[in-house]
């Protein structure tokens, strides 16, 4: 619910956008006196997709969000979105892979690229969990990645028992290897080592934002709109923990 | 996981260099590059724990039947049998010497 | 099986020479080749053997003449799955073709996708350079037509099935598999009931090659033949972009969805009735 609540403070007299599906939660509002779109993926009891009532990114939630952006981008306002990531996982199920889950999920990451290429600013900020699929289509082609810093709050590619059946460990085995190894680890402070989020900051109380939460938050947001100088993701390269990504970069455009 | 490393006698360094192989299930990866006349240099890096003998014998099996030429030998290896490992071996002697 | 007596057979051939298959004869180049020894930083630490390359084939070349960059991972490799370095080498050869047609080069590419996905050994860093390849596909989609091929055995599933939905075109085989989430993981997530991740024939016809082709979310169905994959990549690169990109249809695939009866469980025939048409 984190999601919703911080999409309801940072939205608050925002104009909601309609035709969507129930489980997105997507309002046009302001931040430092301009204009921009919040974007959210909530929980949704009803959801005729029985494997994405929890919050999950299935095939109505992929399609809705590449909807959503593609509508902001129609407008030719360049106005900022803003991701709000609280998404526990992609929705695991038949009638999502047979239906083509991860064509849904392309449609989202391909609509958030689009709007940075085409110059909207994009920021994500990470208020509870940012799973694998769910994360690359809701928040992971953002220009810029903010997280709260709090244990709810994790970034990673599958959940622990899932990989440690995967990796054929046990998931005592996997968390003692987290602490040594900093990309598999599922703490947020591992994670803003890697050089991927923007800025981390610490609120007061993360599960029901107080109004001095709400203005340091949206401070942060129109730092990030404003810092925002390419349209790429080179930003998220240089720190020491993700140095091999830099390497291999500069050694294709030496032999290139 | 284990490294090993191993030397032997060689004759000379040829002028190409190979890639054979594999680091997938029962197979292996082996870099062969020119070394240093006389020597024949193999670093392992293996999967299997404790089978640095079987390495040994089976290096001094296959080079025992003709002098090697100078390499420095590169194996990744992902569980294969001695096999296995020498056929790798014979096909990257074999791309070597076609150079 | 009988593919696998014929000397013509594409799923067979490693990553690297399936590259070298594609490219117009004598042009292949390979960068950062595995001389170099660019291996992953994390994978001998946790005790896992690393491979030279890190699974990647980087190759450029050329396809009916025109400049080509070819990604090739390699699914025999720790089943294919991204790492920091692979990623890196896809997501930074695709980065550099985008800036080449911004220079006036029109490098296209074509993605040889055979992928489990991320590589939960390098967890949140192939996770990011999932997105750094997601980002650089759709950078480098709006100068030349990025194509992806998933001919088999691994098939392509996580983050990667999302790329292989970004791309231009998306060529199959029979022996193909398209799916975000694998067997398994569906299995332990959501238990044996909703997907056995043993039944092998159940899998293949929800998301095997034929069935991807036959619902319109894979653009070429062939053989695993060597000579057919290669002029059907090299026609489709001739083509230009698609007329509509499949993951900008946000419209037709909510408006089918909505048509659906969601509540019983699915079978392929249904995907495909649900989905045809689209096909124009």
């Amino acid at each position: 619910m984190r999601g919703l609540q911080w999409f309801n403070a940072l939205s608050a007299g925002a104009t909601p956008v309609q035709g969507l599906p129930d489980s997105l939660q997507v309002a046009d509002g302001q931040l430092n006196g301009q204009s921009v779109r919040f974007l959210a993926v909530v929980t949704d009891p009803n959801n005729r997709f029985a494997r994405a009532r929890n919050g999950e990114v299935g095939l109505l939630e992929g399609w809705g969000l590449a909807k959503a952006v593609d509508d902001a981008i129609a407008r030719g306002d360049k106005r900022p979105l803003i991701a709000i990531v609280d998404v526990p996982s992609q929705a695991y199920g038949r009638r999502e892979e047979a239906l083509g889950i991860h064509q849904a999920l392309a449609a989202a990451a391909d609509s958030y690229a689009r709007a940075r290429l085409a110059g909207h600013p994009v920021i994500a900020l990470l208020v509870g969990k940012a799973m694998s699929g769910a994360f690359l289509a809701h928040g992971y082609q953002a220009n810029r990645l903010i997280a709260l810093r709090d244990p709810g709050v994790m970034v990673h590619a599958m959940g622990k028992a899932s990989a440690a059946r995967v990796t054929l460990r046990s998931v005592e085995e996997l968390e003692a290897l987290a602490a040594s190894v900093p990309p598999m680890a599922y703490d947020i402070d591992s994670y803003a080592s890697l050089g991927l989020l923007w800025e981390t900051l610490t609120v007061s109380q993360i599960e029901q934002p107080t109004a001095d939460d709400v203005a340091r938050v949206s401070d942060c947001l129109v730092n990030a709109i404003k810092d925002i100088d390419s349209a790429d993701l080179s930003g998220r390269l240089g720190a020491s923990n993700r140095a091999a990504s830099s390497h291999v970069r500069q050694l294709l455009r030496e032999q290139w | 996981m284990q490294t090993l490393s191993f030397e032997f006698p060689a004759g000379q360094p040829p002028k190409g260099r190979a890639l054979v192989g594999c680091v997938g299930s029962g197979d292996l990866e082996v870099l062969l590059e020119p070394g240093t006349a006389g020597t024949l240099t193999i670093q392992v890096q293996t999967s299997v724990n404790g089978a640095e003998q079987r390495w040994q014998h089976l290096f001094e099996r296959i080079f025992q039947e003709q002098t090697p030429p100078a390499l420095n030998i590169d194996i990744h290896d992902f569980g294969a049998t001695p096999g296995v490992v020498r056929l790798r071996l014979e096909q990257g002697f074999e791309e070597i010497g076609h150079d | 099986m009988t593919d696998w007596l014929n000397k013509h057979s594409f799923v067979e051939l490693g990553a690297r020479q399936r590259a070298k298959a594609l490219l117009d004869a004598g042009t292949f180049r390979e960068l950062i080749d595995p001389f170099q020894r660019v291996m992953s930083p994390w994978l001998s630490r946790q005790g896992v053997v690393p491979q030279a390359d890190d699974g990647v084939v980087i190759a450029k070349g050329s396809v009916a003449g025109l400049p080509v960059v070819i990604a090739a991972i390699e699914g025999n490799f720790q089943g294919g799955s991204l790492g920091e370095v692979g990623g890196a080498k896809i997501a930074g050869a695709l980065e550099l073709a985008a800036e080449d047609n911004r220079n006036g080069i029109p490098t296209r590419a074509v993605l040889l996708l055979e992928t489990g996905g991320v590589r939960l050994q390098e967890a949140n860093l192939g996770l990011a350079a999932i997105a750094d390849i997601h980002a650089a596909i759709v950078d480098l989609r709006q100068y030349q037509p990025v194509i992806g091929v998933v001919a088999g055995s691994v098939g392509c599933f996580g983050g990667m099935s999302i790329a292989a939905g970004l791309c231009s075109y998306l060529v199959v085989t029979r022996e193909a598999r398209l799916g975000l989430n694998g067997p398994q993981v569906i299995e332990q997530e959501a238990g044996l009931d909703e997907y056995d991740s043993r039944d092998r024939p159940f899998i293949w016809s929800l998301t095997g090659g034929e069935q991807r082709f036959n619902s319109g979310l894979a653009d070429r169905y062939v053989a695993d033949d060597v000579v057919q994959i290669q002029q059907t990549v090299s026609a489709l690169l001739q083509q230009g972009a698609p007329e509509q990109q499949r993951s900008r249809r946000a419209d037709f695939y909510l408006a089918r969805l909505a048509e659906l009866d969601a509540t019983p469980q699915i079978d392929p025939a249904t995907v495909r009735a649900l989905y045809q048409g689209e096909r124009s």
